[in-house]
């Protein structure tokens, strides 16, 4: 068509750390259409867990996303310990509450700081990444790795905390929140920050439930709905509310994720409070054997498991469904009408796992 | 060693490219530019453009996709150039190395100067890494070359020949 045309961004976008093309039929400054581009990191992961024994395939796993790690795996030991009928100890119900929660935490502050990195706003960065550092700290001290924490195994957890241990946990949250506390006025209420993500990227109420968008992305157009609030672990037992903006800009995105960020210090707070005493890792025997759905609320939104088995070690078949898949056809609908300009920054609120997304 | 080439090794800059695997080593390469690891005190930076790059680092294991993407980026960098890579994945294939779309390393696709093993490897390993490439920018042998040079100058003379091949 004249007075068209066609701008690939991506694969390599410095905005992205990871591989995603977004391909934008421009009308000069303003975007038509934007048509997403997947399949550059495909490695074939489900293909390979039918390869593997069922308590081989908590380490696969482990590493579909590296992010959000701790997530997958207790997503997909949830799926198995429903197939199996395990009761999973109390004491591994809080620790899996409260490495979750680290996980959110450190999410959250990375994509903080990324998004003040896509701004040009380099001081934030580095101050939500030093903030972030007190949470990586936290993992390796509690599990040996700054990245893929390896804490879950089929039953309950792999490693049980002295209490020392976790009253570290508790200090280091304080420093974590006087840290948040400096970075929150910014993000709040800098203009150069309003200027950028007030009113830009819109999507109504009506849009993200058409859609299917979950997480953050649903929650900040008026969504009250949170995985969390299903119980698993132990959230069942903790007291939490899903954080709900109304917008349905880049903001209220910004703003819901920094107040689940609040919340995440709380709901280890109140985990550390209140964890019981006993054993972490119950034996485990039998086979798994039938069909079984689990589902948790990742930093991204709600992930899936689907696994079937029919009695043998290895399973049949291991589906998974992430957060970012559902929330591309929103981001596909939020740009229809940008400007160039405000591209990386939209792209970037939906907070986008590419390696979860294609595996 | 003439002063341009004593300069190369002073303020490299590195372009980063995640080939595609967990991300995991991806999120610890951006946090070496932040107040705790810091690589800027070594005057090496971030780009985002290949054209700026003297060092590449790849993450990730490579898929046949992401492989041409790679060896694209790879041939806009102008010499002399060094390649690092980063994480079990980058080296073999890691966990992944039986997926049907893999290739086994990033050295079947592009030359690697530097190899850090680690599933993810600490921010340490990978500074380490990163000033071992900034050294052959300078036309010092690194990694294979200097195993070779070890095996050439001190031919083995009883239990001594034991040491320079590990």
């Amino acid at each position: 068509m004249p007075g068209q045309s066609v701008i690939p961004f991506g694969p390599q976008h410095p905005v992205f750390p990871e591989p995603l093309q977004l391909r934008l039929v421009m009308k000069e400054e303003r975007v038509l259409e934007a048509v997403p581009a997947l399949g550059y990191m495909h490695r074939g992961l489900e293909k390979l867990a039918e390869t593997k024994d069922y308590a081989q395939n908590v380490f696969l796993m482990e590493r579909v996303c590296g992010i959000c790690s701790f997530m997958h795996s207790l997503c997909y030991c949830q799926a198995l310990e429903d197939l199996m009928g395990i009761e999973v100890p109390p004491r591994a119900r809080y620790l899996r509450t409260i490495w979750a929660e680290l996980g959110r935490l450190q999410s959250h502050h990375l994509w903080l700081g990324l998004l003040a990195d896509a701004f040009g706003f380099e001081s934030l960065f580095m101050e939500c990444w030093k903030n972030r550092e007190i949470v990586m700290d936290l993992c390796e001290a509690t599990t040996g790795n700054r990245v893929i924490i390896s804490g879950n195994a089929v039953g309950g957890c792999r490693r049980d905390l002295e209490p020392s241990v976790l009253k570290e946990i508790g200090r280091r949250m304080d420093d974590l929140e006087r840290g948040l506390d400096r970075v929150a006025p910014v993000f709040q209420d800098d203009p150069l920050i309003k200027q950028r993500t007030v009113g830009t990227g819109i999507i109504t109420r009506e849009e993200v439930i058409r859609l299917g968008a979950v997480g953050p992305v649903l929650r900040a157009s008026g969504v009250a709905q949170d995985m969390r609030q299903l119980g698993y672990a132990a959230y069942g037992e903790l007291d939490f509310r899903p954080v709900v903006e109304t917008g349905g800009d880049s903001y209220s995105r910004l703003m819901a994720r920094l107040g689940e960020t609040y919340q995440a210090i709380d709901l280890v707070r109140q985990a550390l409070r209140r964890i019981p005493e006993g054993e972490v890792l119950p034996k485990v025997k039998g086979r798994p054997e039938g069909e079984a759905v689990s589902r948790v609320e990742q930093p991204r939104g709600e992930l899936l498991y689907y696994v079937r088995a029919t009695g043998k070690p290895q399973l049949d078949r291991v589906r998974v469904r992430t957060p970012t898949l559902s929330n591309i056809p929103p981001l596909v609908r939020m740009l229809e009408g940008c400007r160039l300009s405000d591209v990386p920054v939209i792209a970037l609120s939906i907070d986008s796992c590419v390696s979860c997304t294609e595996r | 060693m003439s002063i341009v080439r004593w300069a190369r090794g002073k303020s490299p800059w590195y372009f980063h490219y995640e080939t595609g695997s967990c991300n995991g080593c991806a999120i610890e390469v951006f946090a070496l530019q932040t107040p705790l690891y810091d690589l800027e005190r070594f005057g090496i930076m971030n780009t985002g453009n290949p054209k700026h790059a003297d060092l590449l680092l790849v993450t990730g294991c490579v898929g046949y996709r992401s492989g041409r993407v790679l060896r694209n980026l790879y041939h806009q960098m102008p010499g002399p150039k060094a390649v690092v890579a980063i994480g079990v994945c980058a080296l073999t294939g890691g966990i992944f190395h039986d997926c049907y779309n893999l290739a086994p390393g990033a050295d079947k696709v592009i030359p690697v100067d530097v190899y850090v093993p680690g599933c993810a490897p600490w921010p340490e390993a990978m500074i380490d890494g990163i000033l071992l490439a900034a050294e052959k920018l300078r036309g010092a042998p690194v990694a294979r070359d200097r195993r070779r040079l070890v095996e050439e100058e001190e031919p083995p003379a009883g239990g001594a020949g034991e040491e320079g091949k590990a």
